[in-house]
């Protein structure tokens, strides 16, 4: 009989207490004394969540693939827990043994967005690990950071012992064998990160040593050590078809996000959005071979007993064979009952009809995400989807007999009028009013349209990132002026608008962009108490502002700036491969309203065919698209 | 195909609410291969019914669970193909065919068997046998048992006692009495360091319910032992259905 960490009165009075007992099916079982390395790995939000990612479900069954290490699970206790713990004065423990997470080598925790950086003081504190890495004793875990978040690391550097700038595959057990020689050779903790300092794509930011100017930009970023390189260069896993994936992914017993396979079929997007992160991040784009995938959905179905298998990427339409693929999942696996759910897809013919096959056409609804309401304003962000586009796909599903859309805008992106945010509600207007151009006898009922708009945060390593961001006060002009177009329409009655939470974005963007100082603005803010600040019910707005004003810093300085052309930016130390003069163009090209090609279609030199793969050896080095060129 | 599946639930597993583990049995039926039957329509589901839902942190060695089977082996093979895909703590313990007209055995259900044992360091007088027979013998003897029920609207009192069939302090006492042997079900109670204290059938079914622990809390009024919810690990070890006044261990009801 497993022995869990908590007791059964303290489990039976918190909510979902499976949240915390671990032994889901296909969770690794070791004995912690026979491994020589225990790494936790986190996700510092809630269970549910934290089981949905595939991250981490990817580098635990890797790192367990070794009899040498123990990878075991963590995820931030919900805040009825969170009091019990620290009354009762438990300390925080792995799913896995139930044992605390003090007592491991290395705790490696997602960075997968901002507002989760209270959540990670949280993980340390109750797990009695010291906040501040430097200050960490000789027997106290390792704690390293990854994830899109560690891209810029700057505003959380100061609890981390070092970061991990790259994808998973690629580096850690090479990581984890100097760990082994470290401990081994008796040395002390700050030899192993001069070690691991000199891996490719290990971060030690103690190693660093930023300065500022008199108007708080950066003037300096330089390492201390000599085992610190000036720059750190991101990792590529290049050859997806042949690397770790899990065929026996976890399945928690309460029903978490993704409650479902989740297969990747390829990772980076060709299509150079201007706001989104992850499209430069990840490039080059790299898709998986037809029959790994083929060969991991049959092992991941058969082995989770899941009833529902989906496809993740950034944008599964540019995956060449996507149409063999669904087609192969419908064939193979609908007659056993097992759904498959669609990423969001190009609404064409194929759409449709794939739809059709695995989705209720009167309950599933269409998804359009034109990000802004003019052309001109799509131009000027680099989203190649036309009015055309969203129309005609909308008239087909139409006919179809689809009467559901739901479509995606953001507010205050960088060279937004008015007139374009009256386009949301005009453009909303339109798709209702193709929808009563369908005689009524044909028709399925009345349309129902929901526009939601999020408020768009510059990122780092975007176009965008020299951009000012809206203020809430702003945000909150923006949206009234978008309801009340909405409300003028002809349709108005079919449309419903959703708008995202203004206090939050702000803050999310002072994180994105921010540089190291505001480690204590985020230490002060979780030791008044702020954590789970992602959700809307336990952010306290107040209590960051007084965190902003005690250190001296304001959010103006980090969210209201145009930023000089040649600013050094505190995320600069990494090479993502795209460089800092490719988007630099490209947020020229955004001003002149610019549209810039997909890779596929032409290359722009952007800097990622350094690390030669996926697109950017397409069609050379004879792979089988081989054009002649 | 109809089949019965009993199954115990302990441990770690006592933790996990009922909904989830429809949803655990769903996945390790499709883990196993099972070829079960769906509903028609266009989300179908898996054609299966739980017979009686357990409350978080009670364990049991006797729940039940109805299936329709496209394709069928050997019972002890089909329940040997699940257990190969499940965890320790929610085992199959039985595989019967069932009649295609057997009535649901959450229909049928009729009365469960529970025990009621002391969590290690939460000793008081109950374990004292003598004492709880006393007990029993008086509580048995009022005229009623009247606890009372809250429902989101209401509350009213309701009597229990015409609910609770057998009241026993120990094993071989409540064996005595039932004809039934449950040794190895309450073996976990040696391993965990847990102490038997009371041996219970009540009836049960969507009708009338009574549930263990509001009986435990009675009882404890009753004898003067200050009631803590969390000081008992509740077991139960049988359901059955009924027929005719009779009641008929539900893995025996209406098989082939």
């Amino acid at each position: 009989m497993r022995k869990l960490a908590l007791s059964d009165e303290i489990l039976l009075s918190v909510e979902k207490p499976a949240r915390y007992i671990g032994g889901e099916i296909n969770m690794a079982v070791k004995n912690p004394e026979d491994v020589d390395i225990r790494f936790c790995m986190c996700f510092p939000d809630v269970y549910e969540i934290g089981m949905s990612h595939l991250g981490i479900q990817i580098i635990y069954d890797m790192l367990n693939l070794r009899n040498d290490i123990y990878c075991e699970r963590v995820y931030s206790p919900w805040t009825d827990l969170d009091k019990i713990l620290r009354r009762e004065n438990i300390p925080l423990f792995a799913l896995e043994s139930q044992q605390p997470v003090k007592d491991f080598d290395f705790l490696g925790i997602t960075l997968q967005y901002e507002m989760c950086y209270t959540n990670i003081l949280q993980i340390l504190d109750l797990s009695k690990i010291t906040l501040n890495a430097a200050d960490r004793t000789e027997n106290e875990p390792f704690v390293i950071g990854g994830g899109p978040c560690a891209y810029n690391p700057e505003p959380i550097a100061d609890f981390f012992d070092m970061f991990y700038i790259g994808e998973g595959e690629t580096v850690y057990y090479e990581l984890m064998d100097k760990y082994k020689e470290w401990k081994a050779s008796g040395q002390d903790r700050t030899s192993f990160l001069k070690i691991a300092a000199k891996l490719p794509g290990i971060y030690v930011p103690q190693f660093y040593q930023p300065a500022y100017n008199k108007d708080g930009t950066l003037a300096e970023f330089r390492p201390l050590v000599p085992e610190a390189p000036a720059k750190i260069v991101k990792q590529v896993e290049c050859s997806l078809s042949e690397t770790y994936y899990p065929e026996k992914p976890l399945v928690p017993y309460i029903k978490v996000t993704q409650d479902r396979v989740v297969l990747e079929i390829q990772r980076g997007c060709i299509r150079g959005c201007r706001f989104c992160q992850a499209g430069m991040l990840y490039r080059p784009i790299r898709p998986r071979s037809l029959s790994f995938l083929k060969q991991r959905a049959r092992k991941m179905l058969k082995s989770t007993g899941h009833e529902e298998i989906t496809l993740s990427s950034l944008s599964s339409s540019d995956y060449k064979e996507l149409k063999e693929l669904v087609y192969w999942l419908i064939d193979e696996f609908k007659g056993q009952g097992i759904n498959i759910s669609l990423p969001s897809l190009r609404i064409d013919a194929f759409a449709l009809d794939v739809m059709s096959k695995v989705q209720d056409v009167h309950k599933s609804s269409l998804t359009f995400a034109p990000e802004a309401g003019t052309q001109r304003l799509r131009n000027v962000i680099n989203k190649g989807l036309t009015e055309d586009d969203i129309l005609n796909g909308a008239m087909e599903a139409f006919q179809g007999g689809w009467n559901r859309v739901k479509l995606y805008f953001m507010l205050g992106l960088p060279g937004e009028t008015y007139n374009d945010i009256e386009g949301i509600a005009i453009l909303s207007d339109k798709i209702a009013r193709q929808y009563y151009t369908i005689p009524k006898e044909e028709r399925n009922g009345k349309v129902n349209i929901v526009t939601s708009t999020s408020i768009f945060v510059p990122k780092p390593f975007t176009p965008f990132q020299w951009a000012k961001m809206d203020t809430r006060e702003e945000a909150g002009k923006k949206r009234d002026f978008l309801l009340s177009r909405v409300r003028e329409q002809l349709n108005a009655k079919s449309i419903k608008y959703n708008c995202h939470d203004a206090d939050v974005s702000e803050l999310e963007g002072v994180f994105a962009r921010g540089d190291r100082r505001l480690c204590s603005v985020i230490r002060q803010a979780y030791e008044s108490g702020c954590i789970y600040d992602a959700w809307t019910e336990y952010f306290d707005p107040a209590k960051w502002d007084k965190a902003f004003k005690d250190n001296g810093l304001g959010t103006e300085f980090y969210l209201r700036r145009e930023r000089a052309e040649d600013e050094l930016f505190p995320w600069d130390f990494i090479d993502i491969g795209v460089t800092k003069q490719f988007l630099l163009n490209e947020y020229h090209n955004s001003q002149k309203e610019i549209t810039t090609p997909n890779c596929r279609k032409a290359c722009q030199g952007c800097g990622a065919a350094k690390f030669q793969c996926g697109v950017c050896v397409e069609g050379r080095q004879g792979s089988p698209q081989r054009t002649g060129d | 195909m109809k089949a019965r599946i009993k199954f115990s639930k302990t441990g770690s597993m006592r933790f996990i609410g009922h909904l989830d583990v429809m949803r655990y049995f769903q996945k390790a039926m499709r883990r196993a291969g099972i070829n079960v039957s769906y509903s028609k329509g266009f989300s179908p589901h898996q054609l299966m019914s739980f017979t009686s839902p357990l409350g978080t942190g009670l364990s049991s060695s006797a729940e039940y669970l109805d299936i329709t089977l496209e394709e069928t082996d050997a019972p002890q093979v089909m329940a040997d193909r699940i257990n190969a895909v499940m965890n320790d703590e929610i085992r199959v313990e039985g595989f019967t065919y069932i009649k295609d007209t057997a009535k649901p055995s959450m229909a049928a259900l009729a009365a469960c068997d529970y025990l009621i044992a002391l969590k290690p360091g939460k000793d008081n007088k109950l374990s004292d046998r003598e004492f709880t027979r006393q007990q029993i013998r008086s509580f048995l003897l009022q005229d009623k048992i009247e606890i009372l029920k809250k429902t989101k609207k209401s509350e009213k009192t309701v009597d229990i006692k015409p609910g609770i069939y057998y009241m026993a302090e120990s094993l071989e006492e409540f064996s005595g009495i039932t004809g039934r042997n449950y040794t190895k079900d309450i073996s976990f109670c040696t391993v965990m360091g847990h102490t038997p204290v009371l041996f219970l059938r009540l009836m049960s079914g969507s009708a009338t319910n009574i549930k263990p622990l509001l009986v435990i809390e009675k009882f404890c009024r009753h004898a003067g032992i200050i009631y803590n919810e969390f000081d008992y690990q509740v077991h139960r070890l049988e359901m059955y259905a009924g027929e005719n006044g009779e009641l008929i261990p539900m893995m025996e009801y209406e098989t082939i």
